[in-house]
């Protein structure tokens, strides 16, 4: 059994809105470990952004315990345990690719020679060496979602959230992202949460799935997968993939089918 | 071929304007001043053709409306021709409001960066202090404007100050509204993100707010330059008009020298345009700079 990273117990959260309480997350109960890739899928408004925002210490639980390196979240977030990964690249305009992805090491305090090293490492992690010249507008959609992610590895955080991070890409781009992701996964070790809507991506991605459902939202359930580490696009067409798939489709449906 | 196609792209338009303008300019001109063109001949027992009119509205010495080329004429001899120290020099009563703009543009671009900020970061500020910055634009000006220089006199503080800071309270508002824009443009992503690295509040700041605030700063800076120069001239009104383009205004008007009125008023609009142009210039190369596109 390995170390839990990221433990969940009995987690609520409940928004009070004008409408009335609104249950985003109901009675979480999830261990993830070291070094596991997590995808949370399900039907949008069942709670899996939100779940990704509690670990990230950018949303308040009203009930139950979250811990992050076996610290509150909140401390974990001062820590700086963890990279986050947001559906828009989020680069600022007026600062190179290089520059952008400084910014973090400059709020870090890392020095002037570190943050030059760390930042060309990044962006070979990423594929993207010679770019940190550019602006961002000089670069694609999915470049600048690349260059978001050299953001996010280029402290030492051994957690990566990532929310959606390839939801506005078009298909053939974000397959090419997709089997980056697994390589930047098995070369740095990172423990990964992954918020999706789309099954494949789930599952080509993932060491578990973590299948959620709305109103409230609460983990219908979690399903492990047996693949290999090892994966490429061509998995896709292999049984064990498409078994795996027909499950994670078959508990969505169940989940929409309570209403 | 292509380059002069371009220049005329940009001139073109601007030109039209400007022969527009000063084609009603002297029909406007022709008709406003033939009433004392036709009141004169009969005065003197003549008829005067419609010719002889026309050349007569274009050269009187008080006209209702003066030609162009009257002001331009009256600009030539009062700019060209008259030593910048005279006080006939349009230039010198020109710097003499400029000097005042810039002070009370620079007073209240500080004044407006620092209310934004304050109301930003606060949340008591922003209940308590933007509601009086909005009453404060609905005062006129010319109300307020002779009871700051009486003020202001009473304690001692005469000249360039007063002017100045009725400048500046013109100026501040534009800056202050933009900026509280500008400061609060980024979006919730962004700040999440900020949240996510652990930034102090100051960080986020420097390295987020400001920035993103730039093009809204400009925009106000380019409003409130010429506002500011609304505030020189008007603060100039009541000081018994001895200098600036303000009193050439008034000085102009005490005794219908609506030549002089005339040149003052298009050399204040001169002014303002070249004030605009310049922060225009400088918005350019800071936002090119910050890899901005514009």
């Amino acid at each position: 059994m390995n170390e839990s990273v990221i433990s969940a117990t009995d987690l609520s959260l409940t928004f009070e809105t004008n409408d009335g309480p609104v249950h985003a997350l109901q009675d979480i109960n999830l261990d993830i470990e070291k070094g596991e890739f997590v995808s949370f899928i399900g039907p949008s408004g069942c709670g899996k952004t939100t779940l990704l925002r509690v670990i990230a210490d950018l949303e308040t639980p009203t009930k139950g315990v979250i811990k992050v390196n076996d610290m509150a979240a909140s401390e974990a977030r001062m820590e700086r345990a963890y990279g986050y990964v947001f559906q828009a690249a989020g680069l600022y305009p007026w600062r190179t690719i290089g520059g952008n992805i400084k910014l973090p090491l400059e709020i870090m305090g890392y020095n002037k020679l570190e943050q030059k090293e760390r930042v060309s490492r990044v962006l070979e992690l990423v594929e993207l060496s010679g770019f940190d010249k550019k602006f961002p507008w000089q670069l694609s959609g999915g470049m600048q979602q690349r260059a978001s992610i050299a953001r996010a590895l280029a402290f030492d955080a051994d957690i990566l959230l990532m929310d959606e991070p390839f939801g506005a890409l078009d298909e053939i781009v974000r397959d090419h992202l997709n089997e980056q992701l697994l390589k930047l996964w098995s070369t740095t070790k990172k423990t990964i949460g992954f918020v999706t809507h789309s099954i494949p991506e789930a599952v080509f991605l993932s060491s578990k799935i973590v299948v959620m459902s709305p109103r409230p939202g609460r983990i219908s359930k979690i399903i492990k997968s047996n693949l290999p580490s090892e994966r490429t696009l061509e998995i896709r067409d292999s049984k064990e993939f498409l078994d795996i798939a027909a499950q994670v489709r078959d508990e969505l449906r169940k989940g929409s089918s309570d209403e | 071929m292509n380059k002069v196609k371009d220049f005329w792209s940009l001139i073109g338009p601007v030109f039209t304007i400007l022969i527009a303008i000063t084609a009603i300019w002297y029909a406007s001109a022709v008709w406003l001043n033939s009433a004392w063109a036709y009141d004169k001949a009969k005065r003197a027992n003549v008829t005067i053709s419609f010719s002889e009119m026309v050349t007569d509205t274009m050269m009187q010495e008080k006209p209702l409306l003066p030609s162009p080329h009257q002001v331009i004429k009256e600009i030539y001899k009062t700019t060209v021709l008259k030593k910048v120290t005279s006080k006939r020099s349009l230039i010198w009563h020109g710097w003499i409001t400029l000097s005042a703009t810039l002070l009370g543009f620079a007073f209240g671009t500080a004044l407006g960066i620092l209310l934004a900020v304050g109301i930003v970061f606060s949340k008591s500020m922003d209940m308590s202090v933007m509601p009086w910055v909005i009453t404060s634009q609905t005062i006129p000006i010319l109300a307020i404007a002779p009871m700051i220089i009486v003020v202001l006199n009473a304690i001692g503080v005469s000249g360039l100050l007063p002017k100045a800071i009725i400048s500046m309270y013109l100026s501040f508002f534009p800056v202050v509204v933009g900026m509280v824009k500008g400061l609060r443009s980024p979006d919730q992503m962004q700040l999440d993100q900020m949240r996510t690295w652990s930034a102090p509040k100051t960080t986020s700041f420097w390295k987020l707010r400001l920035p993103s605030s730039m093009p809204y700063l400009f925009a106000s800076l380019k409003i409130g330059v010429a506002a500011s120069l609304v505030g020189a001239i008007v603060g100039e009104l009541p000081t018994g008009a001895v200098a600036g383009l303000g009193a050439r205004l008034l000085a102009g008007s005490y005794y219908g020298q609506t030549i002089q009125i005339w040149s003052a008023l298009i050399c204040a609009a001169i002014l303002a345009a070249s004030l605009v142009a310049i922060i225009g210039v400088i918005e350019r190369i800071t936002l090119r700079r910050m890899g901005i596109q514009i």
